[in-house]
């Protein structure tokens, strides 16, 4: 998570230096606080819509010393959380009952040099998936941990449930979720091959960015199969409390699995279904 | 074809030109895990030698990569003004971009003379201030709202994402960068999604912006071709055509992208810009490439990526471009290991568009989970580009990209290094900071609170609050 990147606090007295000199370089010591304290007000505002760093103001043309360091300061924590493991047995993912597998990767430092062993399950893997795995679903959700295991283990406990729910409202048989560790996107292949479900959703943690390493993203493959590439899949990214939330994502994910099923196919021919009216947008 | 070179008594054989191409390389994870690499730093060594010798010629009749690609690339080569370069080896080449009377013989650069494989083959042999130097000579100006690459410019893409394409975030954003003297170069979302009612609203977003502001610039949202122009179909105005393009046909298949779909898109944009006003040139793409991903869509050939970079960079000369930038530290320690490896394919990427006449930006950039990567590794390879003469970086708040998750250079550091080197918007843009007393003397003006409060109200009016 970030740490306090707000630099002045934004209720610090926003007025208190109305007549500063304009120029963002105070020549004055103590001037430093004020010019802060002027830029203060527009900073909240921005931050009420937006979690980019806006109005931070400068000292010249350089960020002032809090942001500078603030920058580096989530940095760190970002590097801290890539190193975080996927727990599915134990913690939050425990009562979704995920049929755990791995990929042909067998630790975390080849995970993050070896995208091609990532995208392959071992075989084991796949030997729990024909013996324990549901074949022929209308509908196969896989959990992955990606670049950020934080995000599978905040976002899905209430995700999964919910395209469960939906899924289910629509008539849809479901396949047993599955969890894959040291996942990379491609592995929908090995997925389609060994369980042949109608629409596979794989819910990926993300690379986590300095502001969250919390959101999850959802890749679409109709029928995936040995030799499919991104252009035959499709994307809903961003799924985090400030992108898109879970409530939202879960209704736009099962009408995108809707529209994939009708059309017969995923990939960049495809495009996702435009929101209805009404909260949650997509829901039929 | 093979190749042979003897260090110290100790002799190397290179089976084919491709083996040679890869083995010249410069450290990259990403050849490694093609398991393409030079085995040893000898090896790499022995490689350059060998190198150094081959004729532009032979390299332009041994094709690397078969594929369609190669076609449109060939029919897109000037022959006739690659032919007094033909016959000098690649170590001459170097030797000659380095020479300061090529700077006077080739005032506008090699325009399409040079073919990927060569631009690639030279920048292998060639040092890191050799990249600098060599590319600082080569500039490439382009027009489409204003005029981008003059002598002595240093261009900003403001890159205002925000995490649900929320308008008044991306407005905010793109209101603070203005304040830095930031969006000369091109205003640019990357949407969420590829959803075309999401694009309509970015791209009617940012041109009621720059309509209330009278800003001198262009507009982007970084979808999908397609979704571009069903936007376009829907009323949205559409500045450039944006793409992501690789070095193979079947890389670029995996982005969803042929020749032929870029070449309709372009031809549909520039049709649009005859109902409208306020163009001055007829240069509509933005492309954007970067080291590794035709590896990471298993379509490289057993090509090195370096080569296969300035092959996606020669299909983007096919399309006249406006603005060309690698992104390159996003894809990620497989293919870029450390700041080091990015610093360097930042430089070569730079240099080998220049030298294939590309009007040559960069996003220089790092993520999360790359090794020994940090701020202070862009601060380096930023001031390098701008020594360099780039075309344009990128702004984005804070450095921080809150919806893509990676860092890049901000508002703050590019200002800065404009100011330390004296390097100038492109001069509409230029003019318009002047008439609101933003450029002063050569200089941006620091801004105020109350510089951005004044704006902030004109932002808030466009969006209608």
């Amino acid at each position: 998570m970030s740490g306090d990147r707000s630099g002045p606090a934004p209720d610090a007295a926003p007025d208190a230096a109305p007549d500063a000199a304009p120029d963002a370089t105070p020549a004055v010591p103590g001037a430093a606080d004020a010019a802060a304290a002027a830029w203060a007000p527009v900073r909240a505002r921005a931050a009420a819509v937006t979690p980019a760093r806006l109005f931070l103001g400068s000292a010249g043309l350089a960020p002032r010393t809090a942001d500078a360091l603030a920058l580096r300061t989530d940095h760190a924590f970002a590097r801290d959380a890539v190193d975080t493991r996927l727990e599915v047995t134990t913690g939050p993912l425990a009562p979704l009952g995920l049929l755990e597998v791995s990929t042909q990767v067998t630790d975390a430092a080849e995970h993050r040099r070896r995208p091609d062993l990532g995208r392959r399950l071992d075989a084991a893997g796949r030997a729990t998936l024909a013996h324990a795995g549901t074949r022929g679903a209308d509908l196969q959700v896989v959990v992955g941990d990606g670049l950020s295991a934080t995000a599978v283990h905040v976002q899905v406990p209430d995700l999964l449930p919910r395209l469960h729910d939906l899924a289910v409202a629509r008539g849809w048989s479901w396949g047993r979720p599955v969890a894959v560790r040291h996942c990379r996107v491609g592995v929908l292949n090995d997925i389609g091959e060994v369980l042949d479900p109608t629409v596979v959703v794989l819910l990926v943690g993300e690379r986590p960015g300095l502001g969250t390493a919390e959101s999850l993203s959802a890749y679409f493959a109709h029928r995936p199969r040995p030799g499919c590439t991104d252009a035959d899949r499709n994307l809903i990214s961003n799924i985090h409390a400030r992108g898109t939330p879970v409530p939202e994502a879960a209704g736009r994910i099962v009408a995108f699995a809707a529209a994939l099923m009708a059309a017969g196919r995923s990939g960049v021919t495809v495009k996702e279904p435009d929101p209805g009216p009404g909260p949650g947008g997509v829901l039929e | 074809m093979a190749f042979t070179a003897t260090l110290r008594g100790e002799r190397f054989r290179f089976a084919d030109l491709r083996e040679l191409l890869a083995k010249a390389n410069e450290e990259k994870s990403g050849d490694a895990l093609a398991g393409i690499a030079a085995g040893s730093r000898r090896e790499r060594l022995a490689a350059k030698a060998a190198l150094a010798d081959v004729t532009l010629r032979e390299i332009v009749d041994t094709p690397v990569v078969d594929d369609d690609l190669a076609t449109v690339l060939a029919a897109d080569h000037d022959a006739a003004a690659f032919a007094p370069l033909a016959s000098l080896t690649v170590g001459e080449l170097r030797e000659h971009l380095l020479d300061p009377a090529t700077a006077a013989t080739h005032p506008d650069g090699f325009g399409r003379a040079l073919t990927a494989e060569v631009a690639a083959a030279v920048a292998k042999v060639m040092g890191n201030l050799d990249l600098v130097h060599a590319a600082a000579r080569l500039r490439r100006v382009t027009r489409c709202r204003n005029t981008m690459g003059g002598l002595g410019t240093l261009g900003v893409r403001i890159q205002p994402n925000h995490p649900a394409d929320d308008p008044a975030g991306v407005v905010l954003a793109v209101l603070d960068g203005l304040l830095f003297g930031c969006g000369d170069a091109v205003i640019g979302v990357n949407p969420v999604g590829d959803r075309v009612t999401d694009v309509v609203t970015l791209l009617d977003t940012l041109h009621r912006v720059i309509d209330a502001l009278a800003v001198p610039t262009q507009a982007c949202v970084l979808a999908h071709p397609t979704t571009q122009l069903e936007a376009m179909d829907a009323g949205a105005p559409v500045d450039l055509l944006f793409a992501s393009l690789a070095g193979t046909s079947g890389a670029n298949a995996s982005f969803g992208v042929s020749a032929a779909l870029v070449h309709e898109a372009r031809e549909r944009v520039l049709a649009s810009h005859r109902d409208r006003s306020g163009f001055v040139g007829t240069q509509v793409t933005y492309f954007e490439t970067g080291q590794g991903s035709a590896l990471s869509a298993d379509a490289h050939h057993g090509t090195d990526q370096l080569t296969l970079e300035a092959r996606a960079q020669a299909f983007a000369r096919v399309f006249d471009p406006f603005l060309v930038n690698s992104v390159v530290g996003f894809i990620g320690p497989e293919y870029l290991a450390d700041g080091r490896q990015i610093l360097r394919a930042g430089l070569e990427d730079h240099f080998v568009g220049k030298l294939l006449g590309l009007p040559m930006g960069m996003d220089v950039c790092y993520t999360n989970h790359v090794d020994d990567a940090g701020q202070d590794d862009n601060d380096n390879l930023l001031v390098l580009l701008a020594v360099a003469g780039c075309n344009y970086v990128m702004g984005v708040p804070g450095a921080d990209d809150v919806m893509l998750g990676y860092q890049s250079t901000s508002y703050h550091e590019v200002a800065s290094v404009r100011d330390l080197l004296g390097l100038r918007p492109a001069p509409e843009f230029e003019g318009w900071l002047t008439a609101r007393d933003r450029w002063r003397g050569g200089r941006l003006v620091p801004p105020s609170a109350d510089d951005a409060r004044a704006l902030e109200s004109v932002g808030l009016r466009a969006l209608g609050r």
